[in-house]
């Protein structure tokens, strides 16, 4: 009577978690399948279609015009290789002056250490708009307006703070005892860390590396405001296939579609150390 | 070298000048730094900026003292823009606690179930929080959507419905964009919480025969608080300047009904160009950040001293 009791309390939990995760993946699978929508088809049908490739080939490869007069050449293949170049610098900026950084925060005794750590946290909360638009003006005097450099550089206000925060957790852990011992050895401190310690934290560094590298990509605001058409990134791109004259809803979604992927694809790979990253180091998780 | 532990024994040709060992963490830090206040010093010219009359057509900032603030709060947008902000972030963080709580549990249980449905969460929660809202925009838009025929199915008289459309519906439309994509992100922060539980007190409570709901009451739930405390912090604090989710869907509209502090700043600073007025509101913005999460933080600092003294 018991075991049937909780057996059917265990069945009816199953049923609510599945019905929130319907919730979840609903949106999911409508953008899909409206990706794979021909645009005539786009307000006839919900569920049942003719499915067709033809968004992908027309946001990726272009498309031929019927009257054989001209093409139309898309620009998100552009966007979406901006998106990487931005992505994958700002990432690598920050490894190169973040790691040391969080080192030693983690390592060194010292004056002002935790303000300093916090000041960094403080960057991760600061209203983007307090910052981008003065910043606008002056990256239009030195130039950095709709520049890559420009764009890597602000992207530090997302990936550094993320970096410092969560690898400090991860040097932490190593036992100061491992170091002292390479040090008695004769190996100044930055061989000892680059031999021993770089390899130790190697998991952690992967992971809030990849993590830095979502959330920069993920970034709307600062290209939207500090960038022009030469840097534009695809999640800024994706709005514009709504300002147009005729609402492409079919090509929007393959575009998402396509802007996803790498994220999805990154996130399951460092799926355990999620949340620690996310927390900022807060949750061991 | 100075490490935190043990003084180890220093080979000789490590001994270095004083200064030197002194200054080195300062000089390891310097360039993430120096960095970030390069893009600070951008941060106190808005301070500035938000005391002076600045616009791209006049680019001479000139001192006018609280002219700006003034009339900002005497503006009567301003009560709707403070309480549509408020009301956002109050909003979407507590209905992220309460479900993300619920959904936790419900996955803590370990059955075949919520084991292949905890790695689906990382969908909502890794895409663009743009791309995020185009989704919904694509379910809610009443020709091409797909929302208003479902509910029509389940009997919901949809005509008038046309959420975000529509200012009546506007906010409710966005907060439900917002619970969509950060709900999963408090669900997993409390998961991994609820999985350092240590056993022993629950054990004991199940011998005495304990009910579930005192067991959680008066063990689960004041352990969870300094993971929760984490959870609002990054919530809240999100919330309050959500920008992308709001702007992809109604780019502030319909009229003014999604008009946030960060909705204002953009329009009035960037759009319209009257950079020092909308400077004002990223400042009022900055204030109330600024101070509630130093007293989450604090409470955060006192919840783990009181979760381990237990």
């Amino acid at each position: 009577m018991n075991t049937l009791k909780s057996r059917l309390r265990s069945l009816a939990a199953d049923g609510v978690l599945i019905i929130y995760f319907v919730f979840v993946l609903f949106p999911i699978l409508w953008m899909v399948l409206t990706s794979f929508k021909r645009t005539d088809e786009l307000y006839t049908t919900r569920f049942f279609f003719h499915p067709t490739l033809e968004s992908y080939k027309v946001i990726t490869i272009g498309e031929q015009f019927v009257s054989g007069t001209g093409a139309f050449r898309p620009d998100f293949p552009k966007f979406f290789m901006n998106s990487v170049i931005l992505s994958v610098g700002a990432v690598l900026l920050s490894l190169l002056v973040g790691v040391p950084a969080a080192y030693a925060l983690a390592r060194f005794r010292f004056k002002g250490k935790e303000s300093l750590a916090f000041t960094f946290l403080s960057f991760r909360f600061a209203p983007e708009f307090a910052v981008i638009i003065p910043l606008s003006i002056i990256y239009r005097k030195l130039g950095l307006y709709n520049t890559y450099f420009g764009i890597i550089w602000v992207f530090q206000l997302i990936t550094l703070p993320l970096l410092i925060w969560v690898l400090r957790g991860y040097f932490e852990e190593i036992s100061p005892e491992i170091e002292q011992a390479a040090q008695t050895d004769g190996y100044p401190w930055w061989q000892v860390f680059i031999r021993i310690l770089l390899p130790l934290v190697r998991p952690g560094l992967a992971a809030s590396a990849l993590l830095a590298f979502v959330f920069a990509w993920n970034n709307f605001v600062y290209p939207l405001v500090l960038g022009g058409s030469d840097v534009q990134t695809v999640t800024v791109s994706a709005l514009s296939f709504l300002s147009s004259e005729q609402a492409y809803y079919n090509r929007m979604a393959a575009a998402c579609v396509i802007a996803s992927i790498p994220e999805i694809v990154l996130a399951l790979s460092i799926q355990r150390y999620l949340i620690r990253g996310l927390s900022f180091g807060a949750v061991k998780g | 070298m100075k490490l935190c532990g043990a003084r180890p024994a220093v080979d000789p040709r490590l001994v270095r000048p004083r200064w030197i060992v002194r200054a080195r963490p300062y000089l390891i830090i310097a360039p993430a730094l120096l960095l970030l206040i390069g893009i600070l010093y951008p941060f106190f010219l808005a301070m500035y900026y938000s005391f002076t009359s600045y616009t791209l057509t006049r680019p001479i900032p000139k001192f006018i003292g609280l002219a700006n603030y003034i009339a900002m709060v005497t503006d009567p947008g301003f009560l709707h823009s403070t309480l549509v902000t408020f009301g956002y972030a109050l909003g979407s963080t507590g209905i992220e606690l309460l479900l993300g709580m619920a959904v936790a549990l419900l996955l803590d249980r370990e059955t075949r179930v919520s084991k292949i449905l905890t790695t689906t969460l990382i969908f909502p929660m890794m895409i663009a929080p743009v791309i995020g809202a185009l989704l919904w925009k694509l379910m809610m838009q009443p020709s091409v959507g797909i929302l208003n025929p479902m509910l029509a199915m389940l009997g919901v008289n949809t005509r008038s419905l046309d959420w975000a459309a529509k200012p009546s519906t506007a906010l409710p439309s966005v907060i439900l964009i917002d619970v969509w994509i950060y709900t999963p992100f408090v669900a997993l922060l409390l998961l991994a919480g609820l999985r350092s539980l240590p056993r022993e007190p629950f054990e004991a409570a199940r011998v005495d025969g304990a009910s579930r709901w005192f067991t959680y009451r008066n063990l689960t739930l004041p352990m969870l608080i300094p993971i929760m405390t984490i959870a609002i912090v990054f919530r809240f604090m999100d919330s309050l300047k959500m920008f992308d989710i709001i702007y992809a869907m109604t780019g502030g509209g319909p009229g003014d009904a999604l008009m946030t502090y960060q909705l204002q700043a953009y329009t009035k600073g960037y759009l319209y160009m009257n950079l020092s007025y909308g400077l004002t509101y990223t400042m009022v913005l900055w204030v109330v950040i600024y101070f509630v999460s130093q007293k989450l933080v604090n409470f955060w600092n006192k919840s783990q001293q009181r979760a381990a003294g237990m």
